[in-house]
């Protein structure tokens, strides 16, 4: 059904038309344009689409757009901050723990709800949060290094 | 070039320069100097060059220093996530002595930059290199030339840093390459050998640099093709056969009316819809009704090897000296085995993607492939134009891997637009980049060896269906030798052809993967020699260094076994496993530790050493990075990969049933090289993916026992293995 929805995106409220059953992914990249989040299988496998919905990392590709409604979102786009890279953007530079960088932007959002609850994760804790996102080009352990770098960078700011 | 011929990498010819008079695009750049260079001249270059031929029609590669001194390096190579956009840059800054960041790359761009026959084959560093130092080199000269005159000095007299040209005693007097290149365009071809830097006056090359582009990934900048978004833009969706190579027989398409806004595309064997909206589209097209002339199903993934070897029955010998029954008779023991590996899938994590539009007649389009230039030449016999009428643009591509040479997606992208008369966007399903990609070749290695009783190999016998010769030469001294490969076709890639039925023998498409074929090969060889020293009651590691014949190849495996500590002691249920390959040039050993359970078969990889010579290392950080990267996607290969299908009906068409690896099987990982800055750079986005396969199944071995003679080595198949040990 037709109808116009609102929600918070990297901290400006949005309002878009939709047709109703749209998936967030698709909301995201081809109605808002924000095409930094990816589509890598539209089944929930991958983890390439996944952005932070009020504080918690989730899949857009399996979200209805519906589901959504006066929530906060925020995609890789809205992690600067006045023009400086977030701690996990730096990491990720500094580790090199990117090749193609197209599960790069998941990557990042996921590490994001992690350390959102876990500040300071083990090897292990970073491993079991990060299990589900997919990277063809092998760079998981500079992913590894560079989440848990980010969480010692961001614990000295507090 | 064809896929079909890229196909024979196997790679042999890999270049075919298409005629195309290039003088056109000089009036498409702005000024400054540029520095045109015919591939003939690469000749010069001591037999670096990929071509000998001279062809002054045929300007291959330049640069170009901008009137603000920044530099454009141009190169038909393409940026996959193998950081050549950075290693590439990095020669080119050390041989002109500017910042790295102060070169733009310009890259896989059809009107700007000078032909490549694709980014695959590992070859980047080895060619496209030494031509971006000699460009470099020429420009250098050029605006020490220009200097000189402005400076009134002799050439000589002058230095320069980061695009500064100072006289050497008196700094003040200084000129940058800005002041130099301002509102002149001065085109140069290299006429003589240009002076290239010795290792020792190196200030960029062989130091680690992070990726140039980490920066655009990082943040979402970074453009794929399907990120691009047009006015009027619409989404295509092909609607597919459920099994690959159905054809065509009735499309009924009346279930559409209810959509509106759609269009239906029905053009020979393409039948697709397009909507300005994705989900639309999509969901159009599941209404289309399609009738299907569906092939029988010949083979599937169980059979498949019997399938191979029962089809192919002509063979060439590949490589033999000596004489094989000599070999057996002077044999104390002779180990016979037979070795398999299934379909692999690329497997990207972009999907095959493309959008285009047309200007007129003329075709833009921006597409996920590693051969724009063959894409070009694709596009325009498909469409019945003119090669300069189609215009394939720079755009970062999703990893490759060798899959995204065959262009299917651009085509399909382009032949609808056309057809629509609008632009369009294509980006495939992860289903459809699991059916329509061009698997790995299942693989069937027979292989017969025998050793004398000190311990030397004495006869190798080694038969090989559908996995190439790459990497198959011999690097163990061994008298009586003798490699086929069965049908001659196979070396020439996606036609392994029964010649009497004229089909292909795989049920689904076949290309090149990751170091093509080599992956198959160097499984089994190493396997197998792994198994003559179990027999013999020899260490894996003297046998190896007792028959290596290959000087190289024994100082790779030595420095392995240091940098992993071959004797210590193992922890209950932890085994060892080495394999060594050849594979582009450069020599790998990789030495692994694995534990296995024994109950339940799961295979854990604590650490994996690999030591390469890859002659100069022009990035190490880089390469340390794609060392680890190939290896890490190896042990997919090696533990869980596999293509199952009945016919051409793909049925592993997700990441849940084909299963990648993942972050907690992911080891420690040490990359090691052997130090040789004088020596010619060798290829590194292949080569140490080769020896995943054979290290893991040897450490699997040695950890439980178990020996699987079949690629992956699932859980099932080790615990299958322990209960015949
Ligand atoms: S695109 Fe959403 S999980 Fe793969
Ligand atoms: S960097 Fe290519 S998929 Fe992760």
């Amino acid at each position: 059904m037709k109808q116009s929805i609102s929600f918070t995106l990297n901290g400006k409220p949005v309002t878009v038309e939709v047709e109703g059953n749209e998936s967030l992914l698709t909301v995201i990249r081809e109605y808002l344009d924000k095409t930094g989040t990816k589509f890598g299988c539209g089944l929930g496998d991958c983890g390439a689409c996944t952005v932070v919905i009020n504080n918690e990392a989730l899949r857009s590709c399996m979200l209805a757009v519906e589901d959504v409604v006066n929530k906060t979102i925020l995609t890789i786009e809205g992690l600067e901050e006045n023009g400086n890279l977030h701690p996990l953007q730096k990491a990720f530079v500094e580790k090199d723990a990117l090749q193609c960088g197209f599960c790069t932007p998941g990557m990042i959002m996921n590490a994001y709800g992690l350390l959102l609850k876990n500040p300071t994760p083990t090897r292990n804790e970073v491993i079991n949060g990060m299990e589900e996102n997919l990277c063809r080009c092998g760079s998981y352990n500079r992913i590894v290094e560079a989440i848990q770098l980010a969480g010692i960078e961001m614990n000295k700011n507090f | 070039m064809k896929p079909e011929k890229i196909d024979e990498l196997y790679f042999n010819d890999v270049n075919e320069p298409i005629q195309l008079d290039r003088r056109d695009f000089l009036k498409k750049l702005g000024g400054g100097i540029i520095v045109v260079f015919c591939i003939g001249k690469l000749s010069l270059l001591n037999g670096w060059g990929q071509n000998d031929k001279e062809d002054l029609s045929n300007f291959n590669a330049y640069l170009r220093v901008k009137e603000d001194g920044r530099v454009d390096c141009y190169t038909g190579k393409i940026e996959m996530g193998q950081g050549i956009i950075t290693s590439l840059a990095q020669v080119l800054a050390d041989e002109l002595q500017v910042s790295i960041y102060a070169v733009d790359m310009v890259m896989g761009d059809t009107e700007l930059c000078p032909y490549d026959a694709g980014t695959w084959g590992s070859l980047t560093t080895r060619f496209a290199d030494p031509v971006i130092r000699a460009a470099a080199a020429e420009a250098r000269e050029i605006l020490l030339d220009l200097a000189a005159e402005k400076l009134q000095v002799t050439k000589t007299a002058l230095t320069i840093e980061e695009g500064v040209i100072f006289v050497k005693n008196n700094p003040s007097k200084k000129i940058t390459f800005a002041e130099i290149t301002k509102g002149k365009k001065i085109v140069k071809s290299l006429s003589t050998k240009p002076e290239i830097k010795k290792s020792s006056d190196f200030k960029l090359i062989g130091q680690s640099i992070i990726s140039t582009d980490a920066l655009s990934k990082v943040t979402g900048k970074a453009q794929y093709s399907g990120d691009i978004k047009l006015p009027e833009m619409v989404y295509a969706k092909v609607v597919r056969p459920a099994v690959y190579g159905s054809k065509k027989i009735a499309v009924d398409a009346s279930e559409l009316t209810t959509f509106e806004g759609i269009t239906l595309i029905n053009e020979g064997d393409l039948v697709a819809v397009v909507h300005n909206n994705l989900e639309i589209a999509n969901k159009a097209a599941r209404k289309v009704k399609v009738t299907w002339n569906t092939p029988e199903p010949t083979t599937d993934t169980d059979t498949i090897f019997q399938h191979l070897e029962d089809q192919i029955t002509d063979y060439n010998v590949f490589k033999d000296g000596g004489d094989l029954t000599i070999g057996r008779a002077i044999s104390k023991t002779i180990l016979k085995e037979k070795y398999h590996d299934g379909y692999k899938a690329h497997a990207p994590m972009e999907t095959h993607s493309a959008t285009c539009y047309f200007e007129g007649e003329k075709l833009i389009i921006w597409a996920s492939t590693q051969t724009p230039f063959g894409l070009q030449k694709q596009l325009a016999n498909a469409l019945h134009i003119e090669l300069e009428k189609v215009h394939v643009k720079q755009i970062f591509i999703g990893g490759g891997f060798g899959g995204k040479i065959y262009n299917k997606q651009a085509i399909e992208a382009a032949l609808i637009s056309k057809s629509c008369g609008k632009p369009v966007q294509l980006v495939w399903s992860r289903k459809e980049e699991f059916m329509y990609d061009r698997f790995r070749p299942a693989a069937v290695m027979n292989v017969t060896s025998g050793v004398n009783k000190e311990g030397k190999l004495t006869m190798w016998d080694f038969d090989i269906y559908c996995a190439g010769t790459r990497g198959t030469s011999l690097f163990y001294g061994i008298e009586n030798h003798r490699t086929r490969m069965f049908n001659e076709k196979n070396v020439k890639g996606d036609s392994h052809t029964n010649k009497l039925k004229n089909q292909s023998v795989h049920p689904v498409g076949t290309g090149a993967w990751r170091a093509p074929g080599n992956n198959s090969t160097t499984f089994a060889r190493e396997s197998h020699i792994d198994s003559v020293a179990y027999k013999i009651g020899m260490d894996p590691l003297a046998f190896r260094l007792k028959n290596l014949d290959h000087l190289n190849m024994t100082a790779t495996l030595q420095l392995a076994a240091e940098t992993f500590d071959w004797n210590r002691k193992k922890k209950e249920g932890h085994g060892f496993g080495i394999a060594l390959g050849e594979d582009a040039g450069t020599c790998v050993a990789i030495i692994t530790e694995v534990f296995v359970d024994k109950n339940s078969g799961e295979v854990q990889p604590i650490k994996i050493v690999c030591a390469q010579d890859m002659g100069q290392v022009v990035n190490p950080h880089g390469a340390t990075v794609q060392t680890e990267g190939g290896i890490t996607m190896g042990l997919g290969y090696a533990l869980f990969e596999e293509v199952e299908f009945s016919g051409g009906n793909v049925k592993t068409r997700n990441f849940k049933n084909y299963e990648i690896n993942k972050f907690s099987k992911t080891p420690e990982i040490t990359c090691v090289f052997r130090d040789k800055m004088d020596a010619k750079p060798q290829g590194g986005g292949e080569p140490a993916i080769i020896c995943v396969g054979g290290a893991i199944a040897n450490a699997v071995f040695d950890a439980s026992g178990a020996r699987v003679y079949r690629m992956p080595v699932t859980s099932k198949r080790i615990l299958e293995a322990l209960k015949k040990a």
